[in-house]
């Protein structure tokens, strides 16, 4: 089953009968949906159902089969300025561990051409509480402080469409409170928002809407003032008993 | 054009940050290149074979099997936790990656070649004096076909499995026509011919990088793309 909702403001992401195949295999199966500014999309299911994939086409990095997928009215693949607009977080940090946690956030804030890049990248890393341990080599951090650092270098530039595989991964108590409450705040300044996890209560707390995803298609797809988390509960633990 | 020599150079300089905190890949290069130059030295018998026949192809051996160790190295350090992901999903092309990864490459193989050569003619006892500009001008378009082929072949080989052997036998082929070109412009240097006899394989060598480097940039986006 997928899904459309139509919006008032220009949708941030317009995603329509999405396909990416791998060979024989569907990853991502006709999916349709779009966000607004401001609204957020939880995305659940069990290994292996397509939510990376999805991410990673909407991200630029893989090309879609067919079907159509657009950020801020940008055909994808939309080459660099649609890329320019999207922030990536996902469970791998995509740090360069020989180099600073500052080093590794004004790297990214510079190939995104940010003009104001060593103030944007101080509020960043203080975002994620990691100025004391700004100028500490990657490698010498946590599982946790990277993860930190990796959300840090995601949202330097500000985008307009985050999209975040299983970005709590890694993070204890206090780094999940800042990376929620940074979502909050992002989605309060209009930006959309795409959050792959398997916790339901963190996702549907901050979601607008929510989709079930299961061998690449949407099993489920609602707005979130319709979520009954109980029978969303159910409809995951059912995806994750039949598998991806 | 001017995005993606800016692009290039970030990326260039990050590799460079990132080499000179480990030195890894150059000292093993290095390493390397003074071993072989020791080796060739001690299997080297003066009455047999004049210096300046052997020098040129013991140079322009080692070079290419220590450029290769760096070269590997290349995109070794973006597949760490997929900081190529990173990359990717930026808004700078796909050609400047290839580009900085490709000027990191250069200045990594140009300072290996900057100690390997004197050491070369202090071994060896060649001199240098009056043919050192050109040498290094040769120096430098080889290093530029080696490593534009080289960083190409680098970006396909680094998520297979067998990536140290498949390097050197994806890239080997192609360095053929550059090292040949490189040892016998070396050889006519060395051994005193006319400079206009190296100048032909210096224009050879040219005319190696410029089509190199084309080819190499344009192949590289659908190298990455899946």
């Amino acid at each position: 089953m997928s899904s459309e909702i139509s919006t008032v403001a220009a949708p941030v992401v317009e995603v329509a009968g999405l396909t990416r195949e791998f060979g024989p295999r569907q990853a991502v199966a006709g999916v349709t949906f779009s966000l607004a500014p401001g609204e957020c999309l939880a995305l659940f299911g069990p290994n292996g159902a397509g939510k990376t994939t999805l991410l990673r086409v909407l991200a630029g990095l893989l090309r879609p089969t067919s079907g159509t997928a657009r950020i801020s009215g940008i055909a994808l693949p939309g080459g660099p300025l649609a890329r320019s607009r999207v922030g990536l977080i996902s469970h791998h940090t995509m740090l360069y561990e020989a180099l600073s946690a500052r080093e590794n956030v004004s790297f990214s804030a510079r190939l995104y051409g940010l003009r104001d890049a060593s103030a944007r990248v101080e509020d960043s890393l203080r975002r994620m509480s990691m100025l004391e341990r700004a100028d500490a080599s990657v490698r010498s951090l946590s599982r946790g402080m990277q993860q930190r650092v990796s959300i840090a270098r995601a949202m330097v530039h500000s985008p307009q469409l985050v999209l975040a595989d299983e970005p709590y991964s890694g993070l204890d108590e206090s780094g999940a409170r800042a990376l929620t409450s940074l979502l909050q705040e992002l989605r309060s300044v209009g930006t959309a928002i795409i959050v792959v996890t398997h916790n339901l209560g963190e996702g549907l707390s901050l979601a607008t809407h929510a989709a079930v995803m299961q061998r690449g298609k949407f099993v489920r797809y609602d707005a979130s003032r319709n979520i009954d988390a109980n029978s969303y509960a159910a409809t995951y633990r059912e995806a994750v008993a039949a598998g991806g | 054009m001017a995005d993606i020599l800016f692009g290039a150079w970030l990326i260039a300089r990050k590799d460079l940050s990132i080499e000179f905190r480990t030195r890894s890949a150059f000292l093993s290069a290095l390493v390397f290149a003074l071993l072989g130059l020791v080796i060739f030295y001690y299997a080297w018998d003066p009455t047999a074979v004049a210096a300046t026949d052997l020098a040129p192809g013991v140079l322009w051996v080692i070079f290419t099997f220590s450029g290769l160790l760096g070269l590997h190295r290349s995109f070794g350090v973006e597949t760490a936790d997929h900081a190529i992901d990173g990359l990717l999903a930026s808004p700078i092309s796909r050609e400047a990656i290839f580009l900085g990864k490709a000027i990191a490459n250069l200045i990594f193989v140009g300072a290996v070649e900057a100690i390997a050569i004197p050491a070369l003619a202090l071994f060896y006892n060649l001199p240098l004096g009056d043919v050192a500009a050109l040498l290094a001008a040769i120096a430098i378009l080889a290093a530029i076909g080696l490593v534009a082929v080289g960083t190409l072949f680098s970006a396909m080989a680094v998520n297979t499995r067998l990536a140290e052997l498949l390097l050197p036998m994806l890239a080997l082929p192609f360095f053929v026509p550059i090292v040949i070109a490189a040892s016998q412009a070396t050889s006519k240097l060395l051994s005193g011919r006319p400079v206009v006899e190296a100048g032909a394989w210096l224009k050879l060598l040219l005319a190696f990088d410029i089509v190199f480097v084309a080819a190499c940039t344009l192949a590289y986006p659908f190298t990455v793309e899946d």
